[in-house]
């Protein structure tokens, strides 16, 4: 025998199941909780930077939309500093969070973010990544949360350069990471679980 | 010595389940059937929200009152649900965002969409949250929930469980799991378990009876430990121009 690996081994997700709301976002179901649902408010006061409203629902396979997923974002402020215990670049926007949580319109699945267009931040090399948000999303039927990104159809020249989607081996599928501009400060962003525009999910 | 952090230790996708499990039939138009895209995490997955002790009320981890009227309190076996929360280096994970739901002691929750004929407790609103302390602990009170019937197969039905979303230190680690009971005959026939690749992954989410925390003619405990994604500390740095 060799010498035991010092590790433990992460927990086994299990799938959010058909009731996540009642956890996660108890007053959207009637649950009169904790006086408010976290995530619900991105912005707590005035803040800095282009803000912006991000819609979108979440399609299964047979394009119907899901009605009962959560969808957590999770992004820098307008100019690139995460308002985090280990942002050491400098001092985010203090009127933002940051992040959002979404339990989607009860009849349509529809989710919905109230932000700010997202700074940008760099790759781990040093080289600048295009603006994007963070996204992830549970559900019932979903084994393990799906972690996506959010980037911007109107910023192509820094789409062009980024580290993430140069990686794509098929270019092709880019369009499903991008948010579709659908008026001034309004943004679409649909995610597709499978089938022929399944969103590009993550594996980092 | 100075150890540098860098970024996360990948997930073990040959522990986690699989996206497409046919005996869960949600799973198979819900999975997405491309390989994931890899790539090491960045600053945007190796940072969180900050999650202050000071948003949590006094019954947030108490399920038993927290939804209860005056004087009342939920009806069920009731129970200490303790554990602590840690990274895959064994490090506790303080200041984790815990959040928690279940059906009532006759397997119901509290949701529009739920049909089950067992009957709604006025006492019981089947969910909590908690801050883990220093070291990653973290204990709440509730009821032990029902196992129920569901829509799978004709017969299935889910073990007494308890849900937990785990929020640590960074988008990376996110997490939500379940938590079984010790000695629950259902385990091994659901399939949402059946998912789990291992006896062992099954085990790592199945709470023990902890005869040492209950509370002598008041309530008995269950320990659970959930682990989370842990950081690379190595003193190497990987050389700038290569990989």
């Amino acid at each position: 025998m060799v010498q035991k690996r010092d590790v433990l081994r992460e927990s086994p997700s299990q799938t959010a199941g058909p009731y996540v709301h009642i956890g996660c976002t108890p007053n959207f179901t009637g649950l009169a909780m904790y006086g408010g649902d976290l995530g619900a408010t991105m912005k707590t006061g005035p803040v800095s930077g282009q803000e912006i409203t991000i819609k979108g629902t979440v399609f299964d396979g047979m394009n119907t939309a899901l009605r009962d997923a959560m969808v957590e974002i999770w992004q820098p402020d307008a100019a690139g500093f995460f308002p985090a215990a280990n942002e050491t670049r400098g001092k985010a926007d203090p009127n933002f969070t940051g992040w959002g949580r979404s339990a989607g319109h009860m009849d349509t699945g529809e989710f919905s973010f109230e932000t700010v267009k997202p700074g940008a931040v760099p790759y781990p090399d040093g080289r600048m990544q295009a603006p994007h948000i963070t996204a992830w999303i549970v559900a019932r039927g979903i084994n393990i949360g799906l972690h996506t990104r959010i980037y911007f159809e109107d910023e192509s020249v820094a789409n062009a350069t980024d580290p993430i989607l140069m990686r794509l081996e098929h270019q092709s599928r880019i369009p499903t990471l991008l948010a579709k501009k659908e008026a001034q400060g309004l943004y679409r962003f649909d995610i597709h679980l499978q089938g022929p525009t399944e969103t590009v999910f993550f594996d980092m | 010595m100075i150890s540098k952090i860098r970024g996360y230790i990948p997930r073990d996708r040959n522990w986690q389940p699989d996206a497409l499990t046919p005996p869960y039939k949600t799973s198979v138009q819900r999975s997405p059937q491309s390989a994931l895209l890899s790539f090491p995490t960045t600053l945007s997955e190796e940072t969180s929200p900050i999650f202050s002790q000071t948003i949590l009320g006094e019954l947030d981890n108490d399920l038993i009152h927290n939804y209860a009227a005056s004087g009342e309190s939920a009806i069920g076996p009731r129970i200490i649900v303790h554990g602590r929360v840690l990274d895959e280096n064994g490090s506790g994970v303080s200041g984790a965002l815990l959040e928690f739901w279940q059906a009532n002691a006759g397997g119901r929750y509290r949701h529009k969409k739920e049909s089950y004929l067992a009957p709604l407790d006025p006492n019981f609103g089947g969910c909590g949250r908690t801050i883990t302390g220093a070291d990653g602990s973290y204990e709440f009170r509730t009821i032990q929930p029902g196992p129920y019937p569901w829509p799978n197969g004709m017969n299935d039905w889910r073990p007494a469980h308890i849900h937990f979303s785990i929020f640590g230190h960074s988008f990376a680690q996110r997490l939500m799991t379940q938590m079984y009971f010790e000695g629950d005959p259902h385990i091994k026939l659901c399939p949402i378990v059946g998912i789990l690749k291992s006896q062992e992954a099954v085990d790592a989410l199945t709470a023990p009876l902890d005869m040492n925390r209950t509370v002598p003619m008041d309530s008995r405990a269950y320990k659970f430990d959930m682990v989370l994604r842990g950081r690379r500390q190595t003193y190497f740095e990987n050389r700038k121009d290569g990989l």
